[in-house]
């Protein structure tokens, strides 16, 4: 026992450097361990299997008329579906792109010109714009119209004035056949 | 020890001390707090206890994220975790075999309080505190064991809530309130979960206490003989709290064996199956830790004065846990550790044979011999606490007492020489 207390004030440089490399590995070595500890519950957070289960949404097209808009939820979101008529297709395709905030021709955002897909969620702080049902202040390119912050978004949902920094997202989408599509 | 040096980090640190003492605090109250030199293992169990209720904290508050209470709902969405839910089968292994974990530590630390008599004077609020803390414990375990809602959760539910209609005259209503309806039922199990996730702090409070009345005194030690100066004690940190993580090392690898390769070999495969009110399944059984005081309950099997045997089993029960409340004043001995109570030293481990004998009993169904033995077992732990406690303490002679801890443990020459670190 007396040993064990005459080691404990001694402070060989030999000693010194052990007890160092001691303490610095073990140290690591539970830092290393809590991160691993720790990362399933940061990782339960994320979404579960039977969310991911839900990640895509199949849309049928044909009932939308020409000059029809429809809502439809992906992954608990709005997706806008715009069955646009010429009048619209034209003046999105009539933009000078290089006067654009966030520039992208309307060729970009569609695959079928008739058909523009886009979440319906401002890129500003996440409301969801107006526009979709009959009557909705629209803004003045005809587009969308968000209540929250005064964006406004034109016939391609490209914003062209108020805060919003970017277009709204095109989400990623395929015609399963001439009038359906899946979404996500 | 207030912080020295003239560095940048310490005029911080001194700037703030002088405002909230905080750091100063920690160094009092873990560096110069001066701890016993002989603290054995079994003094690791009260930090270990600490650490496994924060376990227990944080795995529930993650599980509550993701679990619904609601009865019709309650039992899926506890598999939803188990299967759909990132490592939501880890996190719920981690809280169903912490439960168990938790009470075996616990369990340890009140028995080495009882041996070493740490429960004595100055010490009787410290165990009293102790004693709240698991009574709480229990409350919590139980409601939480009735949040999966399977069979054994709602039968279990039912069989505790109707102890109470052993109350004469007033029983039923309370049942009825307890219950929120007139079965276990959907406002039930509403209740229990948000009181789950309430008692939880409640401990953690009673425990802040526990420590404040730790600290007034000190550890207890093998000894149980008080410490005089500083050649009976050494300061916590660094000796003791790498003792203690060396003992929380020890103790995650046998909670890991439990939580990777036995999962469920603490629970009852009865609460894979959804709550059935209209079925009893065979055989109800409690969780491991309560097996003792279900035995007790079940002991009493005739009237006695015409009060009917209900009423005393679940007197007894009850009686059996408060008991310990006034253990402090039924011990009549002054000396604290059994080390030096030859008699008392065997009666403890007839104690100990003696709860391991309930839970037997506890386990098993009630029929023949399993029915003496549980009430042979009844019998003499009461006898212990009310009869052989208070005797053995007059008629024991005790073993001489050393001089100091310094002395008992380093040596009579070394005792006034070493205590300087």
């Amino acid at each position: 026992m007396s040993d064990v207390a005459q080691s404990q004030v001694s402070h060989g440089h030999d000693g010194e450097t052990r007890r160092d490399f001691l303490t610095l590995t073990a140290t690591a070595l539970g830092v290393v361990g809590a991160a691993c500890a720790i990362w399933p519950f940061i990782d339960s957070l994320n979404p579960a299997k039977d969310t991911l289960a839900l990640s895509t949404t199949d849309v049928d097209l044909s009932p939308v008329q020409v000059g029809q808009r429809l809502t439809v939820a992906w992954q608990g979101k709005p997706v806008f579906i715009d069955h646009r008529p010429e009048a619209e297709i034209k003046a999105a395709q009539d933009v000078d792109v290089a006067s654009l905030r966030d520039p992208q021709t309307d060729a970009q955002r569609v695959q079928k010109p008739e058909w523009l897909i886009v979440v319906g969620v401002c890129t500003h702080l996440g409301c969801i714009p107006l526009g979709q049902k009959q009557g909705d202040d629209r803004g003045p390119f005809g587009g969308w119209f968000c209540p929250c912050h005064g964006s406004v978004y034109d016939t391609s949902a490209r914003i062209r004035q108020g805060p919003a920094p970017a277009n709204l997202t095109v989400p990623p989408y395929k015609f399963t056949s001439d009038t359906a599509i899946t979404i996500g | 020890m207030p912080v020295t040096g003239t560095g940048r980090t310490s005029r911080i640190i001194r700037w703030i001390d002088y405002r909230l003492p905080f750091v100063a605090m920690m160094e009092h109250e873990l560096h110069e707090y001066p701890t016993p030199r002989n603290l054995n293992y079994w003094w690791n169990f009260g930090s270990l206890a600490g650490i496994v209720l924060v376990i227990m904290i944080v795995s529930g508050i993650v599980l509550a994220m993701h679990y619904t209470p609601e009865s019709t709902m309650a039992f899926d969405s506890v598999e939803r975790i188990m299967r759909d839910v990132n490592y939501g089968w880890l996190l719920r292994y981690i809280h169903m075999n912490g439960a168990s974990m938790f009470f075996v530590i616990v369990y340890i630390h009140i028995f080495r309080g009882l041996y070493y008599g740490s429960y004595k004077y100055p010490r009787e609020l410290l165990w009293m505190l102790g004693v709240v803390i698991l009574l709480l414990m229990m409350a919590t375990a139980f409601m939480g064991y009735v949040l999966p809602w399977g069979q054994m959760s709602y039968w279990g539910a039912t069989v505790i809530t109707n102890l109470f209609s052993a109350i004469p005259i007033f029983g039923q209503k309370i049942v009825t309130l307890l219950w929120g309806g007139f079965t276990v039922a959907n406002p039930t199990l509403n209740r229990f979960f948000s009181l789950h996730y309430l008692l939880p702090f409640v401990i953690v409070a009673v425990v802040g206490l526990h420590l404040v009345a730790l600290h007034q005194h000190g550890s207890n030690n093998p000894l149980g003989i008080d410490h005089h100066g500083p050649q009976d004690s050494i300061p916590f940190h660094p000796y003791y709290t790498i003792k203690d993580l060396f003992g929380l090392t020890v103790f995650l690898l046998i909670f890991s064996v439990f939580v990777f390769f036995l999962p469920n070999a603490l629970g009852d495969p009865q609460n894979y199956i959804p709550a059935n009110p209209l079925q009893t399944p065979p055989d109800i059984v409690p969780e491991w830790y309560f097996l003792p005081f279900y035995a007790i309950l079940r002991s009493m099997t005739f009237n006695v004065l015409g009060i009917p045997s209900k009423l005393i089993g679940v007197t007894l029960m009850f009686s059996s846990l408060l008991l310990l409340f006034v253990l402090p004043w039924l011990d009549t001995s002054r000396v604290r550790s059994a080390t030096f109570r030859p008699i008392y030293k065997k009666i403890f481990w007839l104690l100990v044979i003696d709860v391991f004998a309930l839970g037997y009993v506890g386990a098993h169904p009630p029929a023949g011999s399993i029915v003496i033995v549980g009430q042979i077992a009844t019998f003499y732990y009461f006898f212990h606490f009310l009869i052989l406690i208070p005797l053995v303490g007059k008629i024991e002679r005790p073993r001489p007492l050393p001089t100091s801890i310094g002395a008992a443990v380093l040596g009579p020459s070394a005792a006034t020489a070493a205590g300087n670190d």
